[in-house]
């Protein structure tokens, strides 16, 4: 059979070979194969959970596909808290009509993916509904928060530097790409994120604030970053780190790079004196290579800058930036 | 002169007060991206004209396009900022989250394959835009033709310069000179303003995008202004000619007829307007007429704002009742936006 089938979601004989056959020949995690109704996993450490559903479309697109990504955004959600992610679970919701074999391919390519961010895929579940052929998969994540490691939005402080991992934009005008059957080269940059952290800590960078660069945008990340912080952030345009490709796909289609979604980004806020040393350990790092400050956290000189988001242009204007207002879509004219 | 000097210039200018107004709405949303208000002395003050299609777009029109999207077998397809404009009781947001069908696409060539994938379904495209946007609702309908789809229709809402620039100057907006919308000059060319420049003795700068494009055009319109040269001059040489675009205009020209229609705030423009011809009434949704333009909040000030008689922080709704998320007028809704553009920069 090639194509998911309603029977696949019983429970029944279907449901145990499509597990068999697919999951766990690629999950290969003796939890998992214990085939328990909850993993019980060992650790005695501070504990960072989180969990995220992914629906994205095209299900493949250059540079990653929907299994790499529910692996790397949750790796990721749990980095950010500065934990080593340990353990992942999975849910699959199958629409009846998907394809088997690219399932298989999806399935492959999330072990591949889990394996690289060193982290055991050790629970799961799958339904099969009506529909045209969709996957939808949520993952939950469990990691370890080193001791003495205290790393949230609202901890940014005066003085600090704003270091963003590498090039914006590319995942969503990957994705934006597909859907519209233009042709580039442009590839995602869908990645998980858990070793430049990890190097981070172990050469202990006192790191106030991790966040990774998805939906809405650096801008929209940063915004709401100097809200929690109540702080002044500043960042200079002519920094900013956009391919090529992503600048005239943006310019093409009326977009902001600033408020285009990527899936491999971090932003990372540390004291002004750790700021040369952070941004070389990230750049020594696999997704890391195009790293750099892009701008400085201040206290602010007055009411209207209290959580502002400030530009410098290149021509010396100033830009307030704010969250992504609507979807973030191409303008009519 | 170095671009450095002309900054210096605008930035420390003390002349008399003069008033330039973008009647392009990209150029409105460059103007923001780039800061470039920032640079610019207090006594040179930008205004945001009707240069965004979906701000002039009347509530009538979104009213019609909620109805269509009720009926059976019918969807409506549009750009996602037509979405969230209010109608007169609601947005297309609404309608659709109450059953309306209604499909955003991102390009109106993207109705061709759902048209043929569903042909017991009808598409009725939201057409709305400027000169140019008008040409690719042209090629919309030369493949709809050529493919033999007769379930695509299209809804006009498509609007002409000039008609509005003339308003805007027998109206009382007191302007000192023109931005020369861009990418509609780029259809048109650089001479389609020149009956204006003349009649109304006020200079026009056709400006391109970039930030230092847009400086240079400014500083070129302000000498301009300063020198008494009604004149219009082309900043944007490397896009825009003199002469129009034949092509293209023949295009519309086989499509369209020039129409009275309405701009939101502004009521009925003589000829500003685009409809289809008679004989290709058979891929018109209704366009006619739409008239109404009922503000869901009569203190909304989107009118005023649009010709440069207010600002949006003259508006009593602005910032409070009406953001980027709860938009009760146009200019709230689209990145374009005079106050969507304003709420962003002080916030």
């Amino acid at each position: 059979m090639d194509k998911i089938i309603m029977e696949h979601g019983s429970g029944g004989r279907a449901t145990g070979e499509l597990i068999k056959e697919i999951f766990e020949a690629q999950f290969d995690s003796d939890v998992l194969s214990e085939m328990e109704d909850a993993a019980v996993v060992p650790g005695d450490a501070t504990i960072a959970m989180t969990t995220d559903s992914f629906v994205v479309t095209p299900l493949e697109f250059p540079g990653g596909d929907i299994g790499r990504l529910c692996i790397c955004g949750t790796v990721n959600d749990l980095c950010m808290r500065g934990a080593a992610p340990k353990y992942i679970t999975c849910g699959f919701i199958l629409e009846e009509g998907c394809d088997i074999e690219q399932l298989r391919r999806l399935v492959k390519s999330m072990a591949a993916t889990a394996k690289e961010a060193g982290v055991k895929i050790v629970a799961g579940d799958t339904k099969v509904i009506e529909g045209n052929g969709g996957i939808y998969i949520n993952t939950a994540g469990v990691g370890f928060v080193p001791k003495g490691v205290d790393i949230k939005a609202k901890n940014a402080q005066d003085d600090d530097v704003i270091i963003v991992s590498g090039n914006v934009g590319d995942h969503h005008a990957t994705v934006l790409s597909q859907r519209m059957g233009i042709k580039n080269t442009i590839e995602s940059d869908n990645a998980p994120l858990q070793e430049m952290v990890g190097k981070l800590i172990e050469n202990k960078i006192p790191v106030h604030v991790l966040r990774d660069v998805t939906r809405g945008g650096l801008a929209t990340v940063l915004k709401e970053l100097a809200l929690a912080s109540g702080l002044r952030f500043e960042i200079f345009q002519e920094k900013l780190p956009v391919s090529a490709q992503v600048k005239s796909f943006c310019g093409l289609l009326g977009l902001d790079p600033l408020y285009m979604g990527n899936e491999g980004k971090l932003v990372a806020i540390v004291p002004k004196e750790y700021a040369a040393q952070a941004v070389e350990i990230i750049r020594g790092c696999k997704y890391g290579e195009n790293a750099c400050m892009i701008g400085a956290v201040n206290t602010p000189e007055n009411d209207s800058e209290v959580g502002a988001l400030i530009m410098k242009t290149e021509i010396g204007g100033r830009r307030f930036l704010d969250i992504l207002q609507g979807e973030g879509l191409p303008r009519i004219c | 002169m170095e671009f450095s000097e002309i900054v210096d210039f605008l930035r420390n200018y003390d002349g008399k007060p003069i008033r330039l107004m973008e009647v392009c709405g990209s150029h409105t949303h460059a103007i923001a991206t780039h800061g470039i208000r920032d640079i610019l002395s207090d006594k040179i003050q930008l205004l945001s004209g009707p240069g965004c299609p979906v701000c002039v777009t009347p509530t009538a029109y979104i009213d019609k396009l909620i109805d269509i999207c009720l009926e059976p077998n019918t969807t409506v397809t549009t750009f996602g900022d037509l979405l969230r404009v209010p109608g007169s009781k609601e947005s297309l947001n609404e309608a659709k989250g109450r059953g309306g069908s209604v499909e955003m696409v991102y390009s109106p060539m993207d109705v061709l394959a759902l048209a043929k994938n569903h042909p017991d379904r009808e598409y009725v495209f939201a057409a709305v835009g400027f000169e140019t946007t008008a040409p690719v609702y042209t090629l919309l309908l030369d493949n709809a033709i050529a493919k033999g789809l007769s379930n695509i229709k299209i809804l006009t809402a498509l609007k002409t310069m000039p008609g509005a620039i003339s308003y805007l100057c027998d109206n009382g907006a007191q302007i000192d000179g023109f931005i020369a919308p861009g990418h509609v000059s780029a259809v048109t060319g650089a001479d389609y303003f020149n009956d204006l420049a003349d009649k109304y003795s006020i200079p026009f700068a056709v400006s391109g995008f970039g930030a230092k494009e847009l400086v240079i055009g400014i500083y070129g319109l302000v000498q301009m202004v300063i020198n008494n040269q009604p004149q219009v001059k082309n900043y944007y040489t490397s896009v825009v000619e003199q002469g129009q675009n034949d092509i293209i205009v023949s295009q519309l020209n086989k499509y369209f007829r020039p129409a009275d229609v309405v701009w939101r705030g502004m009521g009925i423009i003589p000829g500003s307007g685009l409809l289809l011809r008679d004989e290709y009434a058979s891929f018109d949704a209704g366009s006619d007429g739409l008239d109404e333009d009922n503000k869901r909040n009569k203190a909304c000030r989107c009118g005023d704002i649009l010709m440069g008689k207010a600002t949006p922080k003259d508006c009593p709704l602005f910032g409070k009742v009406c953001t980027p998320m709860t938009p009760e007028g146009a200019c709230m809704v689209s990145e374009e936006g005079a106050c969507f553009n304003n709420y962003l920069i002080n916030n």
